[in-house]
């Protein structure tokens, strides 16, 4: 192995320290590729959260209440967003989270600011892998959708599929900002804190007591269901833009205050 | 530019790393109290110390990771942390976990990709003994083949700055040997190397130069012959017919024992100790007298320093 090891002016002229674009954007790439690789070999996550929902969905809207689902159009098309944002929330909140709490813990993020990694690179890689595993769910779900009488055209699936990817980011947010204050041992129950009331409380698969829509006004998920439902041109509640402000909002708000605690206590 | 005592004018071009009368404080506690310490271009620096003597916060300095309460910090010439130094650094930490469910070639693969110009993983892991772990999962590998992984990294973006915590910890002795021999060749080829370890035969056997902190102090630096020399006393061993009592009264004489291999002398002076042995007993054998090594420096340096 003749390779030289180091940088050093006895192995000729000083290496330039700067870094191509093209390697930088590689750098990225191969974050986020090894980002969804490890979480989709991680069988504790990725099966609960590739295929709990749409096998809550087959079991709800085709094998419970199949034959009201034909009778009801708007049933089946709540039923379908509602199960979808459920699948939404869960890559981007527990697999922020959990990774971002471990990797704190166990000294995985200390050595990436010790390693010259591109400095969004991490996060931007645990975004893509949230926003592919939404995709992977939406797939399932659209490849479910007809068994459950569900009457939408091909455009509007891609929309609302659309809407729904770009829709982990606010569940991204909040869950990095639960990793950035909890250990790796409390994170899972802190994100279940927040993602089992939200189920409930935003009103997507169930309807809420008219006493209760304020619950709904503060829940991502509500305002992402109706967006949802508006990209595909059925009533929905609420202005569109208002729902992007929010879950915007939601999406700065919560990953600045993660990154301020990361930045100031580790 | 006055700081912490010491004259900084423009950092000496062969200086690599520089704590220049660092001081942090965790609370109550002094960590590193005016510590100055460098690291010169092609030398292999081990950093010793007991428990808390302030050898992590010293590194952790260096690194950018933390900063200091007073003092100046330098890398390669910048402040420790932009981005510019860390692309010449390599890093082995101690308690770092890696993702386990990627394989091993792929965290080499991944971290190579942060640097300029990077050895290739088959290269890196060739040099380090880790191809055959290359399609392992992190996970499943032992600890020992995990700080062999480490350790693949850490030199993977060819680095001229090489921070090396306790790497041979869980090494078997080939991994060792094939560590200790990849840091020898660094260090040929020019790359500087800060080492902290508590196996001070390691730290023996490679380092040019030792730094040894007590309490966040600098209590001693130099080479290991120099550090040696630090300690004057030097052990005897002999099979006589003399008795301990009277040996242990003789001057010069620190400490006498016996046992079934003879009597184990410790002395200031091993010369006069000597003449005064073989003129007492005319049938002494197997006479031996060494050196005190670099755990005895060690111990004596940190135990007056305790």
């Amino acid at each position: 192995m003749n390779a030289s090891l180091a940088q050093t002016e006895t192995s000729g002229s000083l290496r330039s320290n700067t870094m191509p674009r093209m390697r930088i954007f590689r750098a990225y790439a191969l974050e986020a590729k090894y980002e969804s690789l490890r979480m989709l070999r991680a069988p504790a996550f990725a099966g609960p959260f590739l295929l709990l929902p749409v096998s809550l969905y087959l079991l709800f809207a085709v094998l419970l209440f199949g034959d009201q689902m034909g009778k009801d159009a708007q049933g089946a098309l709540f039923t379908f967003t509602g199960f979808s944002i459920l699948g939404v929330m869960g890559p981007g909140m527990f697999g922020f989270g959990i990774t971002v709490a471990m990797e704190r813990e166990q000294g995985l993020l200390k050595l990436k600011r010790v390693w010259p990694m591109p400095a969004a690179a991490s996060l931007i890689a645990k975004m893509m892998m949230a926003m592919l595993f939404v995709a992977i769910v939406m797939a399932t779900m659209v490849a479910a959708a007809p068994f459950a009488h569900l009457r939408l055209s091909a455009g509007q699936l891609l929309n609302v599929s659309l809407v729904n990817v770009v829709g982990a980011l606010p569940f991204c947010a909040l869950g990095f900002l639960v990793g950035a204050l909890s250990s790796g041992k409390a994170a899972p129950a802190f994100v279940n804190l927040l993602y089992l009331p939200m189920i409930y409380l935003s009103g997507i698969l169930f309807p809420l007591p008219k006493s209760m829509y304020w619950a709904a006004l503060v829940s991502p998920a509500y305002h992402l269901d109706q967006l949802g439902l508006a990209s595909m041109g059925v009533p929905s509640i609420g202005s569109p833009a208002v729902h992007v402000l929010v879950l915007m909002g939601v999406t700065l708000g919560f990953a600045m205050l993660a990154l301020h605690r990361i930045r100031h206590v580790g | 530019m006055r700081v912490g005592g010491k004259l900084v004018l423009v950092m000496n071009n062969s200086c690599l790393a520089e704590l220049s009368g660092v001081t942090k404080r965790f609370g109550n506690t002094v960590a590193l109290d005016h510590l100055d310490l460098d690291v010169e271009r092609g030398e292999l620096l081990a950093v010793l110390g007991p428990n808390g003597a302030g050898k992590t916060t010293a590194i952790s300095l260096l690194l950018g990771l933390q900063r200091p309460d007073s003092g100046s910090v330098r890398l390669l010439g910048q402040q420790p942390g932009s981005m510019e130094p860390r692309r010449q650094v390599g890093v082995m930490m101690q308690e770092a976990a890696l993702a386990p469910e990627l394989r091993v070639r792929e965290q080499i693969d991944l971290v190579a990709s942060y640097y300029p110009d990077p050895l290739k993983p088959s290269e890196a892991m060739e040099i380090t003994g880790t191809a055959p772990l290359q399609r392992r999962l992190y996970g499943k590998l032992s600890a020992g083949q995990k700080r062999q992984v480490q350790f693949a990294l850490a030199i993977v973006g060819r680095p001229r700055l090489l921070f090396l915590d306790e790497p041979t910890v869980g090494l078997d002795l080939q991994s060792r040997e094939i560590v200790w021999a990849t840091l020898r060749r660094l260090v040929g080829e020019g790359c500087s190397i800060v080492l902290t370890t508590h196996y001070l035969e390691e730290a023996e056997a490679l380092a040019d130069r030792v730094a040894v902190l007590a309490r966040g102090r600098m209590i001693a630096t130099g080479t290991v012959s120099e550090m040696r020399a630090l300690v004057v006393r030097k052990r005897i061993a002999c099979r006589t017919r003399l008795n301990t009592a009277d040996v242990s009264g003789w001057p010069d004489v620190q400490t006498v024992t016996r046992d079934q291999q003879g009597m184990h002398i410790t002395a200031s002076n091993t010369e006069n100790v000597v003449r005064l042995l073989l003129a007492a007993d005319e049938n002494l054998q197997d006479l031996e007298v060494q050196r005190a090594g670099l755990a005895e420096a060690f111990t004596e340096l940190t135990q007056e320093n305790a």
